[in-house]
């Protein structure tokens, strides 16, 4: 099975060949790097800029005037805060000009915690991306999710923000790609070698195209006790706590919400009036975190239907991710951290 | 709805008979500089001349009913670019306006009131626009005078950050390169904005993303250097002795040229536009303008003391016996009827309705509020 950088990698080398992208750009983004997490190797639409975010993002920009499809890569999302107007001028470009111009771009980049990263290679932007209206913002946890998303980001006519659970990036998926070949041979056909790579191409297996629509999540993991809605790292954690907690004889609902703006309020309604009580993880940093706004519309569309206090489990509050393992692991939520918190839900008597 | 007729000619309608002939007979009188100024004259056909005095002309009297209305309480702020005709009207004259990258696009910043006006803005989609009207097609009564947005000209909106034109001016022309390396039909793109605000680092994006070796990039990048930041003097934060400078570094051609004048803005946009396409490279050129009016309403928009290129033209052509006396006072005048019968109609329009705040933040009126998730 492919593991997410494949993924998301042959779902650009999809765009460039049937959607008309026309550049896929960033820092190492072309060869010899190919990107620093693989996800851009042999496409041929793929080049290197200049080390440079503000000039990453307004080239995007530059491009969705023209009416070019692009995909553009900030190399860590821990770099994209100088962008952060641009990114609001993307974003209102369609409605500050009353309708006139479209923003058909994708900006990808890696996210989180979880490879030992240390202050400048841990952060989270899913709050502060939540923050950008115009925008619509996915976080995929599996590889054929990261592939259909990117497509479907692909052909948006908005600006989509596609964040890349960067410890999930070489997590192999459980679900084929429409034309994935066999493991070993999808390795020697899309992976670049170790060395020289000078005369290397990529051959690309025959791709189909398919489609997560953006706004719609997943329920993977059927429950009638608690919600927990996650996305990204905290995702797999928690079907795990899921697991664990099923063989303790109660019942977890998971959501994967995989699109954060718009999102699937629909999916979360029903299964927190099923359930009575939820539970928000995400590892972005816990105040106005977007989990937070998801916990504040449940208790005002669902107070007298739950149960239990709706709770958030976040990042802590901190500058930074330290790099020592217990620094991150005391940060960040890890999965004894979404056991303990499922079962404060779970017991609360109202 | 009455609509406010553009008016073509009234310059040329105004001229005096004899002012070809009275220009074939400069006066022995005339210092060397006039006859050098009368020479640069000569190289453009005379209607055409004529035709730039009418727009600069035109352009400031919009500049100035923008200020009035402001003035008269009819609208929240006004910020514009009066002092700049003699770059502007050029510029609006020679870009090859149309949708798309085979035309010219144009990132103005909000000092682009003379280039619209010479490109044919009627006055009044300029009063709408500072009056938000609903009926302002810029924009839709949602941002400030001078933030234009004609996508059928490849204007793209004008927004108020300070120099973030520059960086996405850099994609527009990456699509046009793209297109004439493949043989296509493809413009240049042209980037216009301030002195002070060339220190923000999206200037120097500008500069290294559009020289890259063999992928040098056919975008005009202009400077309107008025030397003020608001209230800050150039001179007080700018060690370069010019901006333009700031090009050579990275093998860029540059020029540093008076803006104030409309013949040697011409003839400079001309050049470098021609070796823009010619050589697919960037051209880094900065204008010397006067900034008559203030930065914005914000400090008064009260007439400054400066250099006014309208009145030094004028001189000019009256000096080469171009016009007569007193023409650029009827043309104003009639200019300024057209001004305020545009205002009469804009101040009797709607202003957007509240429920139209939804509109446009996702295309094909995909719904964006959560609330209806």
């Amino acid at each position: 099975m492919a593991n997410m950088a494949q993924a998301i990698r042959m779902a650009l080398h999809y765009g460039e060949k049937n959607l008309g992208v026309t550049d896929i750009f960033g820092e190492d983004v072309g060869a010899p790097l190919g990107g620093a997490f693989t996800v851009t190797q042999g496409l041929e639409t793929a080049w290197n800029s200049p080390l440079d975010e503000r000039g990453i993002v307004s080239t995007a920009i530059g491009l969705g005037l023209a009416g070019d499809r692009c995909v553009a890569e900030i190399q860590f999302c821990d770099y994209i805060f100088n962008t952060i107007d641009l990114l609001k001028i993307a974003g209102n470009t369609l409605w500050c000009s009353n309708g006139q111009y479209n923003m058909p771009i994708v900006v990808m980049t890696p996210v989180g915690a979880g490879i030992r990263g240390s202050v400048y290679h841990s952060h989270s932007f899913d709050a502060w991306a939540a923050r950008l209206p115009g925008w619509k913002v996915v976080m995929p946890s599996t590889p054929l999710d990261a592939y259909g998303l990117m497509i479907s980001a692909i052909k948006d006519p908005n600006p989509v923000l596609f964040l890349k659970p960067k410890s999930l990036l070489r997590v192999r998926g459980e679900e084929l790609l429409p034309g994935e070949p066999a493991e070993k041979e999808l390795k020697s056909m899309i992976d670049a070698p170790i060395g020289d790579r000078s005369k290397w191409k990529a051959r690309w297996p025959k791709l189909g195209e398919f489609e997560i629509p953006i706004g719609k999540g997943k329920i993977v993991h059927e429950g009638s006790d608690v919600t927990v809605v996650s996305y990204g790292r905290t995702l797999p954690l928690c079907v795990k706590a899921a697991q664990e907690l099923a063989t303790q004889g109660r019942s977890v609902e998971v959501i994967d919400l995989r699109s954060i703006y718009p999102y699937d309020w629909q999916m979360i309604r029903e299964s927190v009036q099923k359930t009575g009580r939820v539970l928000f993880v995400n590892e972005d940093t816990e105040v106005t975190n977007f989990g937070e706004h998801l916990a504040y519309r449940v208790t005002q569309e669902l107070f007298y239907e739950i149960h239990a206090r709706p709770r958030v489990l976040a990042g802590k509050n901190l500058p930074g991710i330290g790099l020592h393992p217990n620094l991150e692991e005391a940060s960040v939520p890890h999965y004894e951290d979404i056991v303990h918190e499922l079962r404060e839900v779970l017991e609360e008597v109202p | 709805m009455r609509q406010v007729q553009s008016t073509k000619s009234k310059a040329q309608m105004k001229t005096r008979p004899s002012a070809k002939k009275a220009a074939k007979k400069p006066s022995v009188k005339k210092t060397e500089k006039a006859q050098a100024k009368d020479r640069a004259l000569g190289l453009l056909p005379k209607n055409q001349v004529l035709q730039m005095m009418d727009l600069m002309v035109k352009s400031r009297v919009l500049e100035e009913r923008l200020i009035k209305v402001y003035k008269a309480g009819d609208a929240f702020f006004w910020i514009g670019g009066p002092g700049e005709e003699a770059f502007g009207v050029p510029l609006g004259l020679l870009t090859n306006k149309g949708q798309g990258p085979a035309y010219d696009y144009l990132h103005l910043h909000y000092r682009g009131t003379p280039t619209l006006i010479a490109m044919g803005m009627p006055y009044l989609e300029s009063i709408r626009l500072i009056m938000n009207r609903a009926t302002d097609r810029s924009t839709g009564g949602r941002n400030f005078a001078n933030h234009y947005c004609y996508p059928e000209w490849n204007v793209v909106p004008v927004g108020s950050p300070i120099e973030v034109q520059y960086g996405m001016a850099i994609g527009t022309a990456l699509a046009q390169r793209r297109r004439k390396m493949k043989k296509e039909a493809s413009g240049v793109t042209i980037v216009t904005g301030g002195d002070a605000g060339s220190a923000e680092g999206d200037f120097a994006s500008c500069l290294i993303w559009s020289s890259r070796p063999g992928n040098e990039l056919p975008i005009y990048i202009t400077v309107q250097n008025n030397k003020w930041g608001i209230s800050t003097p150039f001179s007080e934060q700018h060690g370069e002795k010019n901006v333009a400078d700031r090009g050579k570094a990275f093998g860029i051609r540059t020029n540093v040229v008076n803006g104030n004048d409309p013949i040697e803005s011409y003839f400079q946009i001309q050049g470098d536009l021609d070796y823009i396409k010619k050589n697919t490279r960037p051209v880094l050129t900065e204008f010397h303008v006067s900034r008559l009016y203030g930065h914005s309403s914000a400090s008064g928009a009260n007439r400054d003391s400066g250099e006014d290129p309208i009145e030094l033209f004028e001189k000019r052509l009256v000096d080469s016996k171009y016009v007569a006396p007193g023409f650029v006072k009827e043309l104003w005048a009639q200019y300024d009827v057209e001004s305020r019968q545009a205002a009469d109609i804009a101040r009797s329009e709607a202003g957007p309705s509240k429920d139209t705040i939804w509109d446009h933040v996702y295309a094909d009126g995909e719904n964006a509020d959560w609330r209806k998730f």
